[in-house]
């Protein structure tokens, strides 16, 4: 009986979380759905953007793979995801997609003795501990990059996402460019077969389970390494150069992506070349229908972007984002007004 | 004489007219519970034939290896369920072997031994446990139970198995604090409450007579429970047991916080592993692709297949109990 009551608590708040996004269709307001990487920047965007202008954004952040889902099946009129999608998926579902917000993943750890910013790793020893090889911290390869340092000889607790994440997504991506032993064994998506370690919910997930566990690591957006005060590790780039994470490393990696070349935007920013790049940055991209149902809303989605663009910058960078450069949003808009169409007319009216 | 002869019919129309309305609000009443109740036989085929159909993609390409295949790779789209299997049938069974003799104890004491006054707190107190959501277990398992555990319990139990062969692996670091045990240990609290009421419930239906024959020959409280009462409730009780397994193996809010997630095998109880409905809270938001989706989906129908024989042998223990206490 209780069980049945269970099942059908969980009925009426499906039933309820599906009234409200209808209601969100009806209102006035932008809906779109995705991404948990960029939904503190746009949570923080659409509370100015209101005030302004009185046009709301109802964004829910259920993980990109989510938003992909909604925005195909047209229940919200953009959808947000940390992993660029095919040229052939875009084409197939009517869909362009270009680059939002960028920031950068960091490795945290946990280590009795070692300061944050104090421990150097590259891309092929972090491939190395996550794919079990190197099991303490006092290992010869992690001794190699942190000579001046004592390491003590704790095992190493591997922490993972155990949801599927865009955050996942390019931190495997960047081991499967350093490490063929990861290519070959695990490959790069937003969820993959972890060969060891303990996965956790979220990057908030992986933050508390790696501050519990001593020898822990992990790896999250910068911003929530810097908010909680986690002990973050530096790398050594593609230049061979030893970098801190910061807006100005993530910076140099994002001025480094080549958007002009790319069909479709599709530019992955982990290790990117030049000597003050920060290995492990990403892109959040946005994606939105082409020929639209509702061509209303769809302007009024692409007024907010062009605003978030323009008058977001500062907003961005309180939070640790990177935004997208002036050349690159030129662009953006360009390709607004050659695909998203609506009676032959571009849906973007703006500058 | 002629005058009642020329009133019966009216009388016997009238009445024939209200035994009519009485048939068909009868007749009204019966055909809408009746549909209440297909109703629910029609949802249930409705899901079962749903997750079917949504796993059947998954269970043609992987056809019985989906069953015996511990890789879940979202990479290459090899996926098989042993992993998840395995977690929730050892995490399950884990909580029953801790929840049944606590279960059992405390409905022995509150029947049997209880002084008045503190029966009706300790029963609530019981009670609440169930009303306490699971995502609140979860927190509280994460923040509050994994990091003692973590610091205090699991090096202690590694370091005094270490070198035990058999024991060691079944014990073996390093200490997460997260782990199939810490989530077997919630499991357990949260189903005690089942356990206890339903064995409380059972407990009662005892006759008197029994107890107080067994009393009369001069049984001490010990023998009358173990002799008398838990034999004649013994199906009922088991009937409880499986309610509260059905209920374990369902449970996914607060094992996903301390589980791990993790699709592996691994003797040690201590490792991060995986449940069924963690692994489908986990990444069906994130699944891209129809293989993917297909195979949680599969995931589902096996839980479903599950939960759906337990709770069918309990209801049926359950049934047979109320049978014997009904003649």
């Amino acid at each position: 009986m209780r069980h049945f009551i269970r099942s059908a608590a969980v009925a009426i708040a499906m039933a309820t979380a599906s009234t409200f996004t209808l209601s969100a269709a009806i209102a006035a307001d932008l809906s779109g759905a995705g991404s948990t990487f960029i939904y503190p920047v746009f949570a923080k965007w659409a509370d100015t953007y209101k005030k302004d202008t009185g046009v709301g954004l109802n964004y829910q952040s259920i993980g990109s793979g989510g938003g992909i889902k909604q925005v195909i099946a047209k229940t919200v009129t953009f959808g947000a995801t940390d992993k660029p999608m095919s040229d052939a998926d875009l084409e197939k579902n009517g869909l362009v997609q270009f680059p939002m917000v960028m920031g950068g993943i960091v490795p945290i750890v946990n280590l009795t003795g070692v300061k944050p910013g104090e421990l150097v790793l590259d891309g092929k020893t972090l491939a190395q501990i996550y794919l079990g090889a190197i099991t303490t911290w006092d290992d010869a390869a992690i001794k190699a990059l942190n000579p001046s340092l004592t390491l003590p000889s704790t095992a190493i607790a591997v922490v993972h996402r155990s949801d599927g994440s865009g955050t996942t997504f390019n931190f495997t991506n960047y081991l499967v460019k350093l490490s063929p032993d990861w290519k070959d064994k695990v490959g790069s998506d937003t969820a993959v077969e972890w060969p060891t370690g303990v996965g956790a919910k979220g990057s908030e997930g992986v933050a508390n389970t790696v501050k519990q566990t001593d020898g822990g690591i992990g790896y999250v957006e910068y911003a929530y390494a810097k908010q909680n005060n986690l002990s973050y590790s530096k790398m050594l780039n593609a230049a061979g150069k030893v970098v801190e994470p910061s807006l100005e490393s993530f910076g140099a990696a994002a001025s480094n992506a080549d958007f002009k070349g790319a069909k479709n935007f599709n530019v992955i920013i982990t290790n990117e070349p030049g000597d003050t790049t920060w290995p492990i940055a990403a892109s959040t991209w946005v994606l939105i229908h082409k020929a639209p149902d509702d061509a209303a809303a769809t302007g009024e989605a692409l007024k907010f972007f062009a605003w978030a663009y323009k008058d977001g910058k500062e907003t961005a960078k309180a939070l640790d984002y990177v935004s997208i450069p002036d050349s690159v949003v030129d662009l953006i808009k360009a390709s607004w007004k050659a695909d998203i169409q609506a009676g032959g007319k571009p849906v973007y009216a703006g500058e | 004489m002629s005058a009642v002869q020329e009133a019966l019919p009216a009388v016997r129309s009238s009445r024939d007219a209200t035994v009519r309305r009485f048939a068909l609000t009868d007749a009204i009443f019966h055909a809408t519970t009746r549909a209440a109740a297909i109703l629910v036989l029609v949802l249930l085929g409705g899901v079962a034939i749903s997750l079917f159909a949504g796993s059947w993609q998954a269970l043609s390409t992987f056809g019985f290896s989906f069953l015996t295949s511990e890789s879940w790779n979202p990479v290459t789209e090899k996926f098989g369920a042993l992993a998840p299997i395995y977690g929730t049938v050892i995490t399950s069974a884990i909580a029953i072997l801790i929840a049944v003799p606590l279960g059992i104890g405390i409905a022995i004491f509150l029947t049997e031994l209880c002084p008045r006054p503190l029966r009706r707190p300790i029963g609530m107190a019981v009670e609440l446990l169930a009303g306490i959501p699971s995502i609140i277990y979860g927190i509280w398992g994460l923040f509050v139970l994994a990091p003692f555990l973590q610091t205090t319990v699991q090096p202690l139990i590694i370091s005094m198995f270490h070198g035990i062969p058999g024991l060691n692996g079944l014990f073996a670091g390093p200490p997460y604090g997260i782990g199939l045990l810490t989530s077997a240990m919630i499991l357990a609290i949260m189903i005690l409450p089942f356990i206890t009421s339903i064995t409380k419930d059972v407990f009662d239906t005892v006759p008197s007579v029994l107890k107080e024959s067994a009393y009369g020959i001069g049984c001490t409280t010990w023998e009358v429970t173990r002799r008398v009462v838990i034999p004649y409730t013994r199906i009922g009780i088991m009937g409880g047991v499986m309610l509260a397994l059905g209920r374990a193996l369902g449970e996914t809010m607060a094992v996903t916080f301390v589980i791990g997630n993790a699709h592996r095998i691994s003797t040690s109880l201590f490792a991060p592993a995986t449940t069924i409905s963690a692994t489908i809270a986990n990444e069906f938001t994130e699944a891209v692709g129809d293989l993917y989706t297909s195979s949680l989906v599969a995931l589902g129908l096996i839980l479903f297949v599950i939960t759906f024989l337990i709770l069918a042998i309990a209801r049926y223990m359950l049934m047979r109990i109320d049978a014997r206490t009904g003649a």
